[in-house]
């Protein structure tokens, strides 16, 4: 019996079957009522696939992998436990580092392991490498510049674009070496394995320090792409289809989500990557005069205009986040839909430091997730809309995107906020968004400032309604 | 099997595998865009399975050791990946 469940035929299958809940997992994802089932179908698939690979007679000794498999499960556990949702961005960045650590390793593991390896092995086991070690420096950096620990601003080297070429020919050429192995340099394979990983960790280092605070959601959405493709990669290593199929999942998952962000910014890759955007100037200053004044407004007669509005949509930027106004704003929400007010969110894709983070801030507020919306969504009934409260946002809601052609962020798809009949803006100041530049929306004839903390103001609105 | 059937047939899954995941994430409403990598990242730690060969099959005392802090990050990733996802999840309700 014991047999039977070590034969490679079960093993196989078992893979399989662990595949097949990864897709059923992810293909529940697409709608919140069934997604968090879809998690667990996924974490048993994975379940199921280390089981199996436990008791594969190939596995000798247990005391090593049982202590790291311990202590994995418990910084995890502690991990996911403790971590605030404002801090995901940050996990979420380390654990893609983790991935690709653990992909790189497995490659060495199987270059160090005497027994010989195909070239077929000997070539993934440098992609797997190269795509490792990319991935785990890069994404310590991004973790660094998300949890502030390192400054945000884009790091531009002179030359670094000569630099990271020539590296890339350098680990291109250590790699080739390890494969058809020349002896031309007269050192052993480990060193030239040795000397690769150190090239590609700077590469990865290189390759994410340009990169600004603002853009931060492209880059963990790529690191996301690189970390599953490592593990892809691992897979031609071991010769093992389960972590070819997931990892390739996990490939697409980060390309798609890379492509979204770009197109929500108007922006190319490449420009993202290599374009130093937060070091870039503003064009619009010399040219087109921004026209109007600014116009502040007290918390009490903002609540007095609230209060006739039939319709609100609330923008929130990264800012909300900040201030942690997310559970007063939600009762601010309540208690305009008890005066008879339609109350909706519109989240614009970049809004957060990743992909869905204001999403899952509002809903840790207790925000029904069918009330949030995407620009698409809004904008054609913009002009229905009695008052927009737009929260710490700034760039996302910038008109100069649509009207003014000089500016660095004109064809960004923007929430036309400024198209509703009132804007409130919650703002400690006028000082311009993340991208550095200026908003001419907070001059516009129907736009009104509620200067001060986004939470204070929104509390006051809050208390207001109350009495 | 001959190591270029073999070749083949992985670069085969490889490539179907890329299309369906592309297929699978396009339907991601936006919304849940962080638990989906979130999710999609502790699916990677299926890495998971090389290191615990590594770790635990022949080898030499480096290329176990080796393996050894592979599953350390694999399971990290894995455990902590699903864990936070499944936190996020319960979060999303529809009054």
């Amino acid at each position: 019996m014991i047999a039977f469940f070590q034969s490679p035929i079960f093993v196989n299958l078992a893979y399989i079957f662990a595949s097949i809940l990864f897709i059923f997992g992810l293909k529940m994802l697409s709608s919140p009522e069934t997604a968090q089932r879809g998690n667990l179908v996924s974490a048993s698939g994975m379940l199921i696939a280390i089981l199996v690979t436990l008791t594969q007679n190939e596995i000798i000794a247990y005391e090593y992998l049982l202590v790291a498999l311990i202590g994995g499960l418990l910084v995890g556990v502690l991990a996911a436990s403790l971590v605030k949702m404002t801090s995901m961005p940050e996990l979420v960045a380390l654990f893609n580092g983790f991935g690709g650590i653990a992909s790189l390793l497995v490659g060495v593991a199987e270059f160090i392991n005497p027994s010989s390896s195909t070239l077929i092995q000997i070539i993934a086991i440098s992609f797997t490498v190269l795509i490792g070690g990319i991935t785990f420096s890069g994404s310590l950096v991004a973790f660094g510049k998300l949890s502030e620990i390192i400054s945000g601003k884009p790091l531009i080297l002179f030359g670094q674009r000569f630099v990271l070429s020539a590296l890339l020919l350098i680990a291109f050429l250590l790699a080739l070496e390890l494969i058809i192995s020349t002896g031309i340099l007269n050192i052993s394979s480990q060193t030239i394995l040795f000397i690769l990983i150190g090239v590609t960790l700077i590469l990865g280092v290189l390759l994410t320090a340009p990169i600004g605070g603002a853009d931060m959601p492209v880059v963990i959405a790529l690191l996301n792409s690189y970390s599953g493709l490592a593990a892809s990669s691992a897979g031609f290593v071991i010769n093992n289809n389960v972590l070819i199929v997931a990892g390739a999942l996990v490939g697409a998952s980060g390309l798609i989500l890379t492509n979204i962000m770009c197109k929500a910014m108007n922006r190319s890759l490449s420009n993202v990557l290599f374009g130093g955007f937060g070091a870039a100037t503003s064009s619009s200053e010399g040219g087109g005069q921004i026209q109007g004044e600014v116009k502040p407004i007290t918390a009490e007669d903002a609540y007095l205009i609230l209060e006739a509005a039939n319709s609100v949509l609330v923008v929130p930027g990264y800012g909300m986040a900040v201030s942690q106004a997310q559970h007063v704003v939600r009762e601010l929400g309540e208690l305009l839909e008890d005066n008879g007010c339609e109350v909706k969110y519109a989240i614009h894709p970049v809004a957060g430091r990743m992909p869905g983070h204001m999403n899952v801030l509002l809903a840790e507020a207790n925000v029904s997730y069918d009330v949030l919306a995407e620009p698409d969504d809004v904008n054609p009934l913009m002009d229905t809309v009695d008052v927009c409260i737009v929260i710490g946002a700034n760039d996302v809601v910038n008109p100069d995107a649509r009207e003014n052609e000089g500016s660095p962020i004109y064809g960004m798809p923007v929430i036309e906020v400024d198209r509703a009949k009132t804007v409130f803006i919650l703002k400690r100041s006028m000082a311009a968004g993340f991208a550095g530049i200026d908003n001419p929306l907070f001059l516009k004839e129907n736009s009104r400032m509620l200067f001060g903390d986004a939470k204070e103001s929104i509390s006051t609105l809050v208390s207001e309604f109350k009495t | 099997m001959e190591s270029q059937a073999l070749l083949v047939l992985l670069l085969f899954v490889l490539v179907l595998s890329i299309f369906l995941g592309f297929e699978l994430i396009n339907k991601v409403p936006s919304t849940l865009h962080t638990p989906l990598m979130s999710g999609a990242n502790a699916i990677s730690g299926i890495t998971i399975v090389g290191a615990l060969l590594a770790s635990g099959g022949e080898g030499t005392f480096s290329s176990v050791l080796v393996g050894t802090f592979a599953v350390f990050f694999a399971s990290i990733n894995v455990v902590g990946g699903y864990l936070v996802t499944n936190r996020m999840l319960k979060m999303f309700k529809k009054k």
